[in-house]
């Protein structure tokens, strides 16, 4: 159990490490133009969370803590959802928006 | 199913680097976009049976609702202080995730303490409460600031600084409580402190950030709102959230760096707050030799000029003149007049602000140059319209001292005429003098930017 840990805790950094540098990697060279539509794009990436608030949004029968407490953190899971979903669909939007203008005198 | 967290990934990256240039930027978003919808419903799939769907589907409905209605209202000129506060919402959501997931932790495996559930979640736990709530209260005091509001930091000078350092050992203090304490009660009340010391430290290492550099924390935020995602990914064990979370803290943290090179100053001195901290320098309103001009007159030198220059900063985003500049230079172009655009890098309120605003009202991107390409052409201009732009064309910055030394500017004061359209003498973010306005080449325009660049078309329009 211990070794499988330190395995788990070993691979989940190498994952970090790893994609900081793709992003590093991703990112230079970017046209000032596209600074602020890169911006509100990798904001709304950064929603991803969301999917991190699902998980913990549990059914009550599931959820460890039992009714009452189990209330509480389908609460803080709620918030988590809609503060995520904000995120995402308003980057998103937005970048769809501007990108749009890009596009029109792009042609 | 779980691979499929795979796909989405490679959906992010690909989306990322498509976004990178003007021809497949489009492309990238809808990539990034179809990545995240894969992501949701692979994770209603996976946990189907475990989670409650109504407080899924109430809160995506709630959220995305919310979302739509800021993106569809939210004008171009104001998209700073919305990317923003969207920054802050990311933010927060990581730091309520992991709080969730701490207290269901706890009780799902009946250990008492934080330190026994292995080092990964005891580090990240609190690290995404903290990150994630100075996202939060961080992105809300940016948002203010852009939008025009002047908050004043309470404390001066070192207490400053004292302030935010016993605030920082207050915040691990807590954080280590949380990780040590045997009971829930205590652990539950670190972390409410811990989201309180947090929030504090957000608003309070924000405050003293000058105005004229909202950019660099704009994307600085953007960094941190990652880093959390990715915190918060290290808290549930999630290698999709600590992916995407590390590509958006890193490429934030890229684009903070480009914003300090073009302001030639560290990202220390930005974030220590070394200019436009309120302070106004007490000659910023000594000029000599002003000479003011009329859109009238403007016109008329534009009637002999072959070749012209337009220089757009914050004071068009706020006029809304966008369209109207659009307007004159297409007039001035069937003139036979040659018309371009000098985009500053940190011109406007967030990297890239300009280029979107004249993107929008269809100036032609072949227009738009950026000041490496131009700085060597002013002197060959006849004339340059400064429009709403004051720092970023401050000939001070050549000097060797003096706030702004060292920052690059567009070199207009090399043209043959300069025209620079302000409403007033007032002195930009730097809070300091602009010599440019006292040279004998240059003429002011006393109006609004929207109000001189009408006169201006309608003055075109009437010559022969």
């Amino acid at each position: 159990m211990e070794q499988i840990l330190a395995q788990l805790t070993f691979l989940v950094i190498f994952v970090f490490v790893i994609a900081s540098l793709l992003g590093f990697e991703l990112i230079t060279k970017v046209p000032p133009t596209l600074h602020t539509p890169l911006m509100s794009g990798s904001n709304a990436i950064s929603g991803i969370t969301v999917v991190g608030a699902i998980m913990c949004a549990l059914t009550l029968e599931g959820n460890p803590l039992g009714k009452t407490p189990g209330w509480f953190s389908n609460t803080l899971a709620f918030l988590a959802i809609v503060f995520a979903t904000i995120n995402v669909v308003g980057g998103y939007m937005v970048t769809d928006r501007m990108l749009g203008s890009f596009k029109k005198k792009g042609k | 199913m779980t691979y499929l967290y795979l796909l989405a990934t490679l959906l992010f990256v690909f989306g990322i680097k498509r976004l990178t240039s003007v021809k497949t930027c489009a492309q990238g978003n809808r990539l990034s976009e179809a990545g995240m919808l894969l992501a949701i419903v692979t994770t209603l799939l996976i946990y189907n049976g475990s989670i409650s769907w109504w407080v899924v589907i109430a809160g995506l409905l709630v959220g995305g609702g919310i979302g739509a209605i800021i993106a569809k209202k939210t004008p171009t000129t104001q998209m700073p202080e919305m990317v923003a506060a969207l920054n802050g919402f990311g933010g927060v959501a990581s730091a309520l995730v992991a709080m969730a997931d701490l207290l269901q932790n706890t009780a799902l495996k009946g250990e008492a303490s934080l330190s026994m559930m292995g080092t990964v979640l005891a580090i990240a736990t609190p690290a995404t409460i903290l990150i994630g709530m100075v996202t939060l209260t961080g992105s809300f005091v940016a948002f203010f600031k852009l939008g025009g509001k002047k908050i004043v930091h309470p404390l001066k000078g070192s207490a400053r600084h004292y302030a935010h350092a016993a605030l920082g050992l207050a915040a691990i203090g807590c954080s280590v409580w949380m990780v040590f304490t045997g009971s829930h009660v205590s652990m539950a009340i670190a972390v409410i402190l811990l989201a309180l010391i947090a929030s504090a430290l957000g608003v309070l290492l924000t405050l003293p950030i000058g105005g004229a550099d909202m950019p660099v924390v704009v994307s600085l935020l953007n960094s941190y709102s990652g880093v959390a995602g990715a915190a918060a990914g290290f808290v549930i064990n999630n290698p999709l959230l600590i992916v995407a979370g590390a590509l958006v803290g890193t490429s934030g943290l890229i684009l903070t760096q480009i914003m300090c090179k073009a302001m030639n100053r560290s990202l220390g001195n930005v974030l220590l707050g070394g200019i436009g901290d309120d302070t106004v320098a007490k000659d910023a309103k000594d000029y000599k030799s002003i000479k003011a001009t009329t859109p009238e007159e403007v016109a008329m030198l534009l009637d002999g000029a072959t070749s012209v220059v337009f220089v757009p900063g914050y004071g068009l985003a706020v006029a809304q003149a966008q369209h109207t500049i659009r307007e004159l230079g297409e007039l001035l172009i069937k003139r036979g007049v040659t018309v371009r655009y000098a985009i500053h890098p940190v011109a406007g309120r967030m990297p890239g602000h300009m280029n979107v605003l004249l993107a929008e009202s269809d100036v032609p991107y072949d227009q738009l140059f950026e000041m490496d390409q131009i700085n060597g052409d002013f002197k060959n201009t006849d004339v340059v319209i400064v429009v709403g732009a004051n720092d970023v064309v401050n000939p001070a910055a050549r000097e060797d001292t003096g706030p702004i030394a060292g920052m690059p500017i567009l070199n207009v004061d090399e043209a043959r005429t300069c025209v620079v359209i302000k409403r007033s003498l007032a002195p930009g973010y730097a809070g300091i003098r602009n010599p440019l306005f006292d040279l004998p080449n240059t003429l002011m325009v006393f109006l609004d930017a929207k109000e001189a660049l009408e006169g201006m078309v309608k003055e075109v329009k009437e010559l022969k």
